[in-house]
């Protein structure tokens, strides 16, 4: 059962894959010569977020595709609500071996599937998700003539993901991770003839590249402590290596906290945390439900099953989760407060996503792994559920995604207004649902927390609570009220979206809910010990799931109290008083352009990084290879000999003779040597 | 199977396959087109027996098999043929690229096709030779023989500057191999023998190694290339017709790392490890210095040779780690990039049979009309950047794994190269295949034909397959890099003690 929830996806892919190509091929014959056929010109127009591929009829198969990996994924994601109470509700932890990967010495790697109550509640995410995803979009890309191609996009997506959470050792792990990141670049780049989509594909491939970087040496360092990559060998031995140091990068360092800072690397770039997280907010040049799928409720979160996974190593190294404390909350904070400025309705829940993500890190960093896995697994439905919500909008509004040019849609898409409150009221923790659940175990276990940058986390996570509110507030309030900025034409177009698309926004919607009080019990609550077994690893000093129970009623309630001055404040400036919120934005100028252009962040870089590493290239290709070794070099000598040779002989070949000379000289040498010397013996 | 010479006859199969070509007399359309059959019919019959050696290949020891020994020469220097879990595979790589080779060149060499072809087929026989020869003197002889033919093929078939890049590509290998031949004649005057199996198993003392070492380095070094001796290849892949860079990035490049693991670590063990430092500061420079000029190219053949240059970094670097892993990684970096950028080359003459440029601003677009082209050159480009799933990855993990247990520094300063891989093969893929087609010239152009499909397909299923499953490669090495490896340490050991007795 657990290799068909893995592969079948990629059977979807393959056969999307080759539908896709079957189908270009037909459109395009092969051959050498230029001439023209009948077919050409298939180089349509720039548009909005739709049919960038210009008015081409859909390609052939395009039903077929949509059914195969639409139908693959139903079957996936019920036998994973399946295997998440079989794994989950009794002891089911199963490890499958496939077979064999790099065998190389010491080392030996096995492709295996390891199914234990972290994957399984992973399972569950990837696969709802992925499949509500795959319906809602037969409908939202029902006017793209690519369909079998994003339909295999998404189902190879889900695989390598699948691959991710499934991984039984650190180098499948990073199979998937970077599977993922492939995956994402492709449907980032999905509309590939808009130079501002392959720009964001590439950035988000880089950016990630940077944070594999660190993961990959933290996996080199795990190997040369333990011996092994397998997490089994590693978990087992894992409280060995304590104290242990290494000798890296010229000095002594304790051997798990630069290991754990490494992977943590990993973790940063794929899960868009602060300094690592430029990539987030451009990849949403990729079609909506990408977005929900990939840049909300699975892969972004991969950073923080990583670190949930690997608990056992995390646990013994102290410094490296205070580290992450101190990232997940500043990245909380700070992806909050550009969230408020932003106009483009994706991009607000692009930098919402980078928040919350930085909520779980600070659940992690101060040793709640089971918080932090909890608000991954409500955040997935809430923020797949507005990122759809987001789509149905845009849809409707005929791919206008500026909320400026949006309100007064209330009464025109009532059901996406709905569905998206439910989301917006989830996000900010308003009381019952599964944000409100989630997010305050949260805020309560970085009160009790003991790491030093626990207090620090708190301040953030609250503060960043109210900005979350305001946020969620003032992109409702700009969307669905007040009078429409919209052209009348447009809004004459304003219509609900089909049923394909509506239905999996109810089932997220449910999600959102009812997910946080469900499974609370099971998660953080008492029945604790029974859910996680063995996935989770706690060091012995850590208490703050014991001591969540006692933080004091005022800090318990004080989130719900930041939300309610978050909407106060939202309300006031966007509905009582909307003139307001541009004599603020003027008012305060500098502070608002600092977080309109996100903290200068991509300026900075392409300064410090992006322009050097060009001057560098050029200058070490023309100075470098070109003037001081050629130069000094074969140019100089060669020019000699050119000049020689072409008075000698005209033709090219003349030069063979040349060189089997200088060979036959050689030769010569070397046999009268080898006889002389031979006399001698 | 000792039955009959199957290395001779892989080795000089192909010459026969060129002396029929010498006898096609005439220079019709026919004639030409006898000769093109012809030389694709003598490679692939030589890679089908060619795969006779795999398939009969014992892989659990790390002696050397199939050999074959006549005297030659007077007796002292022989005919003495065999391969080993180093060697073998390389031979496999060779008949493997060629039949490609030959159908890569099928339409694209219009002038002296029959010449073209015997070049192409007396270059095999070379290589091979090379690869499977355990004589030093036959060994010198078809490493250096190799280098006519390629001169040949860049210098009349190649490009506008043909000529300048066939002289520096002359210059500097033949500045190489002078010092290897001396260092040849030495070894000779000190073991009295220019055997290989001998020679491996016979101790040079400790000053003489160095120099030695030296010598045979800078052959190696400039074959590899290894930076800052690597200046030829960009032009030399610039100015070659596709097949002739196919071979070059194939097949040539891998001599030297050949030539490291044959020769510079078993033979001169002590003096490969006091190198070791100096090897791993080359390897890292070339690796970030050739990405980020990588980074600023606008042909895109000169792209491909300087990630060439960055990727056959991570070779020297893991081969001088002297750990199995090291070596390992170090040889299946070297055949993964066989594959992969000759690939990577046979894509680009693809669109330069079309269109006739290397300029990558001339291209942009491209999978609006050809769909099936940047499906495949996709996922070599994703072999290229090292993604894992393709082949491209094992090496350089292995590579860097080992790099990091030695030390750290270089493994930290290495791994930066795949950032900037992903950052330069990715930029290429979005200005050639990616956006809207602007040009007027590229509005009729046509995705592969069947011929170009024959070609490539074999190389992408060969890409993921040793991905996902590397162990036909991993296990066939495994013994002979594991005796290498030991035998290197022991040898070390030794020294060390000797050292420490002479204290």
């Amino acid at each position: 059962m657990y290799s068909a929830i893995v592969f079948l996806p990629l059977l979807g892919a393959i056969l999307a894959g080759i539908v896709t190509l079957v189908g270009a091929h037909a459109r395009h014959p092969g051959g050498v010569d230029m001439q023209a056929n009948g077919n050409g010109g298939h180089d349509g127009g720039r548009g909005g977020d739709h049919g960038d591929h210009g008015h081409h009829p859909a390609a052939q198969g395009s039903r077929a595709a949509e059914l195969i990996t639409t139908g693959f994924m139903i079957i996936v994601a019920i036998l994973s609500w399946i295997a998440f109470f079989q794994v989950g509700m009794h002891d089911g932890d199963v490890q499958v071996s496939i077979m064999p990967w790099v065998v190389s010495g010491s080392l030996s790697v096995d492709w295996a599937l390891r199914i234990d109550t972290l994957t399984a509640v992973m399972l569950v995410v990837v696969n709802t998700v992925s499949t509500l995803v795959h319906v809602y979009s037969i409908g939202y890309m029902s006017h793209d003539p690519h369909r079998p191609r994003f339909f295999a996009y998404l189902s190879l997506f889900t695989f390598a993901m699948l691959m991710l959470v499934t991984s039984d050792n650190f180098l499948q792990m990073f199979f998937g991770w970077e599977g993922v990141g492939l995956a994402s670049y492709l449907l980032i780049g999905f509309w590939y003839q808009r130079p501002s989509a392959n720009a964001a594909a590439i950035k988000a491939f880089v950016v990630n590249r940077v944070g594999d970087f660190g993961f990959a040496l933290g996996i080199f360092g795990v190997f040369m402590l333990y011996g092994s990559i397998s997490f089994d060998a590693v978990f087992a031995n894992a409280a060995d290596a304590t104290g242990k140091t290494l000798y890296i990068f010229g000095t002594d360092i304790d051997a798990l906290t630069i290991i754990c800072l490494l992977l943590f690397m990993g973790a940063m770039g794929k899960s868009a945390q602060f300094l690592l997280h430029t990539w987030l907010p451009d990849a949403m040049e990729g079609p909506t439900p990408v977005s929900a799928l990939i840049h909300a409720a699975t892969m972004v979160t991969a950073g923080v099953f990583m670190v949930a996974r690997l608990s056992p190593l995390f646990e013994l190294a102290p410094v490296a989760l205070t580290f992450v404390t101190f990232i997940g909350a500043t990245t909380a904070f700070f992806a909050a407060t550009i969230g408020l400025v932003q106009n483009d309705i994706k991009r607000v829940i692009a930098y919402s996503t980078c928040s919350q993500l930085g909520y779980m890190f600070a659940a992690l960093g101060v040793g709640a792994y089971s918080a932090g896995i909890f608000h991954l697994f409500t955040h997935a439905f809430f923020k797949a559920l507005l990122f759809l919500c987001a789509g149905s909008v845009i849809h409707a509004m005929s791919d206008e995604q500026d909320m400026r040019k949006m309100g007064g849609l209330r009464k025109k898409i009532p059901l996406t207004f709905w569905t998206m409150l439910i989301g917006g009221l989830a996000l900010t923790g308003f009381p019952l649902t599964a944000g409100w659940v989630s997010k305050d175990a949260i805020i309560e276990m970085t009160f009790v927390g003991q790491n030093p940058m626990a207090g620090y986390a708190w301040g953030m996570t609250t503060f960043a609570a109210l900005l979350t509110a305001f946020y969620t507030w003032r992109q409702m309030f700009m969307t669905f009220f007040g009078k429409p900025r919209a052209s009348a034409e447009v809004m004459g177009h304003v219509h609900e979206s089909p049923w394909v698309m509506l239905v999996p926004l109810f089932v997220l919607a449910t999600g959102a809910l009812f997910a946080g009080l469900v499974f609370k019990d099971f998660f953080i609550g008492h029945d604790y010990a029974d859910f996680w077994r063995g996935a989770i690893f706690l060091g012995e000093e850590n208490h703050v799931l014991h001591d969540m129970h006692n933080v004091p009623f005022a800090i318990v309630w004080l989130p719900t109290l930041m939300m309610l001055i978050g909407f106060a404040i939202a309300w006031y400036l966007y509905i009582f008083n909307p003139s307001a919120a541009p004599a603020l934005a003027r008012q305060f100028d500098v502070l608002y352009r600092f977080l309109l252009n996100k903290w200068y962040f991509d300026e900075i870089y392409d300064f410090l990084f992006v322009r050097p590493a060009k001057w560098l290239g050029r200058f070490l290709w023309k100075k470098g290879d070109g003037w001081l070794i050629d130069g000094f070099g074969p140019d100089g000598v060669s020019a000699r000999v050119v000049d020689v040779t072409r008075k000698v002989v005209q033709l090219q070949t003349g030069y063979l003779y040349h060189y089997a000379f200088a060979m036959l000289i050689g030769v010569t040498a070397l046999i009268t040597w080898y006889m002389f010397a031979g006399g001698a013996h | 199977m000792t039955g009959w010479p199957i290395l001779s006859v892989v080795t000089f199969l192909p010459l026969v396959g060129a002396l029929f070509i010498f006898a096609i007399r005439g220079d019709d359309e026919i004639a030409v087109r006898n000769a093109r059959f012809v030389a694709l019919w003598t490679t692939v019959i030589t890679f089908l027996l060619s795969l006779l050696i795999w398939i009969y290949f014992d892989p659990s020891t790390a002696d050397f098999q199939f050999v074959e020994k006549r005297n030659w020469l007077g007796g002292t220097i022989t005919y003495h043929m065999g391969v080993d879990g180093i060697s073998m595979l390389f031979v496999i790589l060779t008949t493997f690229l060629m039949p490609a080779c030959i159908l890569a060149s099928w339409k694209a060499i219009d002038v002296r096709v029959k010449e073209y072809m015997v070049a192409f087929l007396v270059l095999e026989t070379l290589m091979i030779g090379v690869f499977t020869s355990l004589d030093l003197v036959l060994f010198y002889l078809f490493f250096e023989a190799g280098l006519i033919p390629m001169f040949l093929i860049i210098g009349i078939w190649g490009h506008k500057r043909r000529v300048y890049a066939a002289f520096k590509f002359f210059l500097y290998t033949l500045t190489g191999s002078v010092l290897m031949l001396l260092a040849i004649m030495a070894m000779y005057w000190d073991a009295g023998t220019t055997d290989i199996p001998t020679l491996l198993a016979h101790d040079f003392p400790g000053e003489m190694q160095t120099w030695l070492w030296i010598a045979f380095f800078a052959s190696f070094a400039v074959k590899m290339p290894m930076w800052p001796v690597h200046t030829w290849l960009p032009d030399a892949h610039v100015e070659a017709p596709t097949a002739g860079s196919v071979i070059l990035a194939g097949i040539l490049l891998k001599m030297g790392g050949y030539g490291f693991l044959r020769f510079s670590l078993p033979m001169f063990p002590e003096a490969s490890d006091m190198f070791a430092p100096f090897v791993f500061t080359l390897s890292v420079v070339a690796i970030i210095y050739t990405s980020l000029v990588a980074l600023m190219q606008t042909d895109i053949k000169k792209l491909i040779a300087y990630s060439s240059v960055a990727h056959m970094g991570f070779v020297t670097m893991g081969i001088f780690t002297g750990t199995i892993q090291g070596v390992q990684g170090g040889i299946f970096q070297m055949l993964s990039h066989g594959i992969v950028s000759g690939a990577l080359f046979l894509c680009v003459g693809v669109v330069y049979d079309r269109l006739h440029t290397r300029e990558i601003a001339a291209y942009g677009g491209l999978v609006n009309r050809m769909p099936l082209y940047a499906a495949v050159f996709m996922v070599f480009t994703m072999a290229n950047v090292g993604l894992p799933g393709t082949s491209g990855f094992i090496g350089e993990f292995l590579s860097l794994l080992a790099a990091f247990e030695v030390n750290t520094w270089v493994a930290v300063f290495a791994t930066t190269g795949v950032i900037l891989s992903a950052a330069y093969a990715l930029w290429l893929y979005r200005k050639v295949i990616f956006g809207t087609i602007d040009k007027e010239n590229l509005r009729a152009i046509k995705d592969l034909t069947g011929r170009e499909m024959i070609i490539l397909v074999p190389l992408l299923v060969l890409t993921i397959l040793f991905g996902i499953y590397p162990a036909p490669i991993l296990d066939v090495t495994a013994v002979s890099v594991d005796n290498l490896v030991t035998e290197y340490h022991a040898a070390l050991e030794q020294a060390a003690r000797f050292a420490a007795l002479g204290n």
